[in-house]
């Protein structure tokens, strides 16, 4: 295969592209894990920094788009480069609104202030952060290397993450019922569980654009789903 | 849940519709062409489809304009230039030696690269070619001149100075005149090579949207260098490369996903 451009500018172009999208990533990545830690260690000076640190995130998003914006009108590009270009701007969609929710996490660290649950409850929430971790830095080196098998490693790698959320949730909803004076802190915990749930979600997304940024068509088959949490039944048992 | 599935790159504005009422209007099977002793095409296999637009793209000297060139026989103007294999147009062989190229060319007409009007009144410039196949009272021919030109979308700019030289126009304008020349003769296949790279942007997007237009009556085939007018403008696109046809599909899928390797490098500038 060619894979240069008669116009070099060009690759500089698409590279410069790829590097600001794993820059993003790398932010991302940071983020969560500075939110979770600051949950785990009631550390709400790092909670402020992470607050902080999302609008670099923006930022980025902002430069990528622009850039995006740009080379598609000065090369007008074709098939595989003009999915390379819609891809960084869908994979910077993601990686800001991972950003946001890690932010919505640090903001509940400083509302909850003194208030802390038992570090049993929160290492529920450490563990599935811990596996959205891997997950992006899995489908961000999947990006970066154009690997589709380990990007559909990802995508079939959410279900895990779904089901850690569900027995946070069951957790959680013991305790509630236990002692109504948990229920504060028990709710911005499922929150910050639902945050790192929703991060695996758009980790699967990227999963799916770098399928098809090298492929050129959606994945084929359903997106495992893990997360039971909305089926009545389930519902309906623990409440009942 | 917002997935990558429920979304694709925009595809290009005249995708080809529904694949399963197309006819052939000229029908390329085996066609090889020779310059002398030189292979300009090799096995060349295609259909250009009833009303549909199809485009020839590729490097120069890949063989498109050749192929253009054989629809119509202009290169039986040429001595040691042959084509072997078989063309038809609606069934007809049209490289068989008996062909009447008068005919032949009354059907199949075709736009160059150059505007090349003829040194004239934008008037005898339309009537001329109408008069070589036709007679017909002054009258009839001032209707036929009328809608010529309104067809290549340049009536409402010329007029009022029908008597004016057709090199007095400009440069967009010329090439309007010769697609109007073109259809007022009333072929059946219009090649267009290269139509639009010595006009300026308004002027391009005017004859392209005449090529939108004009497919409703005509099967149209169009050779260019710019990619982006070929996915613009064509229902079908075929690649071509040092003389043998790569890749013929929708023009939609040529280029967002091209199956051939060579056709992706070229479609976005990844040539040597």
């Amino acid at each position: 295969m060619n894979d240069q451009h008669t116009a070099k500018a060009f690759d500089s172009d698409l590279q410069d592209l790829s590097r600001m999208v794993a820059e993003m990533g790398g932010l991302a990545e940071k983020l969560i894990a500075d939110s979770v830690d600051a949950l785990a260690k009631r550390d709400t000076a790092l909670a402020q920094r992470v607050t902080a640190a999302d609008a670099s995130i923006d930022e980025l998003q902002g430069e990528i788009e622009e850039k995006s914006v740009l080379t598609i009108a000065k090369r007008q590009p074709m098939a595989v480069d003009l999915r390379d270009i819609v891809g960084a701007l869908r994979l910077a969609n993601d990686l800001e609104r991972i950003g946001d929710l890690a932010k919505n996490i640090a903001k509940r660290v400083i509302a909850l202030n003194a208030e802390f649950p038992p570090p049993k409850l929160i290492r529920g929430v450490e563990h599935m952060t811990d596996l959205v971790l891997e997950q992006l830095k899995l489908v961000l080196d999947a990006y970066a290397r154009r690997d589709v098998t380990k990007a559909m490693e990802v995508w079939r790698g959410d279900e895990e993450i779904d089901s850690m959320c569900t027995s946070v949730f069951r957790e959680l909803l013991t305790y509630m019922m236990e002692d109504p004076r948990n229920i504060t802190f028990c709710i911005h915990l499922m929150f910050c569980a639902k945050n790192i749930e929703r991060m695996g979600d758009h980790a699967t997304n990227i999963a799916e654009t770098v399928h098809y940024i090298i492929e050129g068509r959606p994945i084929a088959d359903q997106r495992p789903k893990g997360d039971t949490t909305t089926i009545p039944s389930l519902r309906a048992a623990e409440l009942g | 849940m917002n997935s990558v599935a429920s979304f694709t790159v925009p595809s290009v504005t005249h995708a080809a519709v529904n694949a399963g009422d197309l006819t052939d209007k000229v029908t390329i099977r085996n066609l090889d062409f020779f310059y002398g002793d030189n292979r300009a095409l090799k096995d060349i296999n295609v259909s250009l489809y009833n009303g549909k637009v199809t485009a020839f793209i590729g490097p120069s000297g890949c063989g498109k304009s050749t192929l253009l060139r054989v629809l119509n026989r202009m290169y039986d103007l040429y001595p040691n230039q042959r084509a072997t294999g078989d063309v038809s147009l609606d069934n007809e062989n049209i490289l068989d030696p008996a062909q009447d190229l008068n005919l032949l060319r009354a059907k199949v007409g075709m736009v160059f690269q150059k505007p090349t009007p003829f040194p004239m009144t934008i008037y005898e410039n339309i009537a001329f070619g109408i008069r070589l196949y036709e007679k017909l009272p002054k009258s009839e021919l001032d209707g036929r001149v009328q809608r010529a030109l309104e067809r290549a979308a340049l009536w409402n700019e010329v007029k009022d100075k029908l008597g004016a030289n057709g090199q007095s126009l400009s440069g967009g304008q010329q090439q309007r005149l010769c697609i109007a020349r073109t259809v007022a003769v009333r072929p059946e296949v219009i090649l267009l090579d290269e139509p639009c790279s010595a006009l300026d942007p308004i002027s391009t997007a005017k004859i392209e949207e005449l090529i939108d237009e004009l497919k409703e009556d005509y099967t149209l085939v169009i050779v260019t260098h710019n990619m982006q007018q070929a996915a613009r403008v064509s229902d079908y696109t075929a690649f071509m490369y040092l003389g043998e046809l790569v890749e013929f599909g929708e023009t939609a899928k040529i280029f967002t996903k091209p199956d051939d390797r060579r056709t992706q490098d070229y479609i976005t500038g990844r040539f040597g």
